[in-house]
C-alpha cells in the first residue's frame, strides 16, 4: 500500500515559520546586514558564485544571509534564480595575461615575472583562532606600498584551442564524449568539496602523476562582450577570479611530456582553481570522465542525496518482501 | 591563552618520542603514529613539526629549510611558528643546529652525531607506487617481496613499457631489509642518507606513518647487482649563478633572452658559505 506524502498545509507552515525563526537567531542580536556578509564573508560569497555560476555578489550575500550560512543551500538557491534570467550570449575569451593580479604564485617556477606575489593568505598563517577579533573593532591593517609598481603584463599559455563557441553546458545535456569547454563547464560548478577529494584520491592513487602549480593568479580581469549587430567588442566591467594552471608529467619513452590542467573560479578561491586543475589534468591522464562530470555538481548530488528524507514506502515495503521471501528459502 | 612549549601537550609528545623510539629500533620500518593536529595544513609539513615539536627541549637550536633554503615561505613559516610556541633559538647555520628540520633536500652541510634531522614526508610508503591496497602494502613489508619494485627498476633498464623511476623519491634499502622513501629529495641526495652521524627521523602526518635511521645506518638506493644506482647528476656543465658552484644540487632559475638557463644553488646556506670564501 502506497501513503502519498502528506504534509498537511498547516504543519508545512508552521515549518517555514521554524525556519525563519532559526535563521533570526536571538533578536537581541542585530541582523547581519547583506553588506556585512557580502564584505566580510568573501570566502562564502564566492565560492556560492563559482558554484552557483552567477557573479553577483550581492545576491550570493542575500542567498548566504537566506540559508544560515549553509552553503550548498545557497548554492542552490543562486542557481534557482539564475533560471529566470536570460541568455544574453556569452563572452570574449579572458585574457588571463592581463590580470591585475592581488596574488600570482608559482611553484615551479622561482623566478616569475613580476615577481611571487604572495596577496592575501591563509597559507603562511598558523590556523590559531584570534581571540582578538572577539572585540568590536579590530583597527583596519594598512597594505604595503610598492605592489602597484608590479608590471602588470606576464606571459601566459593560453587555454586549449580549437573550440570555437564554448560550450552552455546549461543548454546541453551531457553526453560522451565530453569536449574540454564542456568539461571545464561542469567542473568550474563543480562541488569545491567533491572535486578536492578527487583531486586527493588521484595523489594517493598508485601510478598517479603528482602535478605542479605552475601559475596560480588571483586578481581582475576585464569581461568584454562582442556586438555583432554593430560589429564592435566592448568591455562590460571587470570580474575577479582565481585561475590556475597545472603540469603533471607523463612518462612515455619518446612521448613523454608535461600534461597541462586548468582551475579557475569566481573571487578568490584557490582550494576550488587548484583542485579543478588536479582534476581536468587527471581526466586527461585517464580519470573516469563520466565518474566526475556526472557528480562533481553540488546541486544535483546534494538533491538526491537529500531525497532519501521522502517517502519511500511502496519500494521500501518490496525490498522488505524480497529479502523475508529470500530469506525463508534456506 | 597559555598555550603549552612548542605547542602539543605533554602527553602527546610522549606518545611521539615513544613512537620515534620503536622507529629508531626497526630501522626503515613505518611505525604507525598518532599525529596529532597542528595549525598547519596537512601537506604543508606538519609530520616533521610533529616530530620537531615532541624532540624540542629548551636548550635546542633549530634550523628549518624547505628546498634547501632557510628563506622560502614555508621554512619561514614553520620557523616562525617554533620561535613563537617554543622561545626556543633558532639558526641557518647547519653546525649550530641540534634540530634540523628539512623539506625536499638533504643537508649538504655537514652533519655530526648530536643532530637530528627531521623529514617532512608526504608518501610513506614507497610500495604504494605499485599497490592501491595497504593491506597488500603490509603484507610486502613484512615478507620483504619487493619483486615488484625491482622488475619496474628492470623494465626501466631495458627500456620497456616506458617504466621509469622518478628522480626524485627514489627509494631505499635500509640495513638490507625494510624498503624506505626518502621523502620527494633529488636522487643523488641518497647517497648522503648512508652512514650518517645525525639522526634522522621522517614524520608523515596526514598518513600516520613514523620511520627513522639511527646514526650510521646502511642506506642503499635500489639497484641491481651488475647495474649500479645512478645518482643522475647533470651534465651540461651548469654552474650556480651566485657562487659559481658545479657540484652542488642546483635549481632552475630563470631563462635568459638568449635562451640560456641560470642555476642557482639549492642549498643556501653552503651558496652562501661558497660565496663568501
Amino acid at each position: 500500500m502506497y501513503v502519498p506524502v502528506k504534509g498537511g498545509e498547516a504543519a508545512i507552515a508552521e515549518s517555514r515559520k521554524a525556519l525563519a525563526r532559526a535563521r533570526r537567531g536571538d533578536p537581541a542580536v542585530p541582523e547581519l546586514t547583506v553588506a556585512q556578509i557580502r564584505e566580510q564573508m568573501r570566502g562564502a560569497v564566492d565560492r556560492v558564485m563559482t558554484e552557483g555560476a552567477l557573479y553577483d555578489r550581492d545576491l550570493a550575500a542575500l542567498a548566504l544571509k537566506q540559508a544560515q550560512g549553509d552553503v550548498a543551500e545557497a548554492t542552490f538557491l543562486l542557481r534557482a534564480h539564475r533560471a529566470m534570467l536570460r541568455r544574453m550570449g556569452h563572452s570574449e575569451p579572458l585574457d588571463l595575461s592581463a590580470i591585475r593580479p592581488d596574488r600570482h604564485i608559482s611553484a615551479t617556477a622561482k623566478e616569475l615575472p613580476g615577481g611571487q606575489i604572495l596577496g592575501a593568505t591563509c597559507d603562511y598563517t598558523h590556523r590559531l583562532l584570534d581571540f582578538s577579533l572577539m572585540g568590536k573593532a579590530a583597527p583596519f591593517p594598512e597594505a604595503a606600498s610598492g605592489l602597484d609598481d608590479m608590471p602588470p603584463d606576464f606571459p601566459r599559455a593560453k587555454g586549449e584551442e580549437g573550440e570555437d563557441e564554448p560550450v552552455d553546458i546549461t543548454r546541453v545535456p551531457l553526453r560522451p564524449p565530453y569536449g574540454p569547454s564542456e568539461t571545464l563547464g561542469h567542473l568550474v560548478r563543480g562541488e569545491e568539496g567533491f572535486l578536492t577529494g578527487l583531486a586527493y584520491t588521484r595523489l594517493r592513487t598508485a601510478g598517479a602523476a603528482h602535478p605542479y602549480v605552475e601559475d596560480l593568479v588571483a586578481g581582475e580581469v576585464e569581461v568584454s562582450v562582442a556586438l555583432e549587430d554593430i560589429g564592435l567588442t566592448v568591455s562590460i566591467g571587470d570580474i575577479e577570479l582565481t585561475a590556475c594552471r597545472m603540469v603533471a608529467p607523463v612518462l612515455d619513452g619518446p612521448r613523454s611530456h608535461l600534461s597541462p590542467g586548468f582551475g579557475v573560479a569566481f573571487g578568490c578561491n584557490e582550494r576550488k582553481a587548484v583542485a579543478m586543475a588536479a582534476v581536468d589534468q587527471a581526466l586527461k591522464s585517464g580519470l573516469d570522465s563520466e565518474l566526475v562530470l556526472a557528480h562533481a555538481d553540488g546541486v544535483e548530488a546534494g538533491g538526491y542525496v537529500s531525497h532519501l528524507k521522502l517517502p519511500h514506502y511502496s519500494d521500501f515495503q518490496a525490498d522488505l518482501e524480497t529479502i523475508r521471501r529470500l530469506a525463508a528459502d534456506d | 591563552m597559555t598555550e603549552t612549549f612548542a605547542y602539543l601537550d605533554e602527553d602527546s609528545k610522549r606518545a611521539v618520542r615513544r613512537t620515534i623510539l620503536k622507529a629508531l629500533a626497526v630501522p626503515g620500518y613505518q611505525v604507525p603514529f598518532i599525529a596529532p593536529e597542528m595549525p598547519i595544513a596537512y601537506g604543508w609539513g606538519v609530520g616533521g613539526m610533529v616530530v620537531t615539536a615532541s624532540l624540542l627541549g629548551a636548550d635546542d637550536r633549530l634550523k628549518v629549510t624547505d628546498h634547501g633554503s632557510d628563506e622560502t615561505v614555508n621554512a619561514v613559516n614553520i620557523r616562525a611558528f617554533f620561535t613563537r610556541t617554543a622561545g626556543i633559538g633558532t639558526t641557518t647555520r647547519t653546525r649550530e643546529a641540534t634540530i634540523v628540520q628539512v623539506r625536499q633536500r638533504v643537508p649538504e652541510a655537514e652533519l655530526v652525531e648530536r643532530q637530528v634531522v627531521v623529514y617532512q614526508v608526504p608518501r610513506p610508503d614507497p610500495l604504494r607506487a605499485f599497490v592501491d591496497s595497504a593491506v597488500e602494502a603490509a603484507r610486502m613489508h613484512a615478507h620483504a617481496d619487493y619483486g615488484r619494485v625491482y622488475t619496474r627498476l628492470f623494465e626501466e633498464k631495458t627500456g620497456s613499457h616506458g617504466a621509469v623511476q622518478p628522480g626524485y623519491d627514489y627509494p631505499v634499502l635500509v640495513q638490507g631489509r625494510y624498503l624506505m622513501s626518502p621523502s620527494p629529495v633529488p636522487k643523488r641526495d641518497n647517497v648522503r642518507l648512508n652512514d650518517c652521524p645525525a639522526i634522522q627521523i621522517f614524520g608523515a602526518a596526514r598518513e600516520r606513518r613514523l620511520y627513522a635511521l639511527p646514526p650510521y645506518t646502511r642506506v642503499e638506493s635500489i639497484a641491481f647487482e651488475d647495474v649500479p644506482f645512478d645518482p643522475g647528476l647533470p651534465e651540461d656543465g651548469r654552474r650556480c649563478v651566485v657562487c659559481g658552484c658545479g657540484e652542488s644540487h642546483l635549481d632552475h632559475l630563470l631563462l635568459r633572452d638568449d635562451g640560456m638557463s641560470e642555476w642557482v644553488c639549492s642549498d643556501t646556506e653552503c651558496c652562501a658559505e661558497r660565496a663568501d670564501a
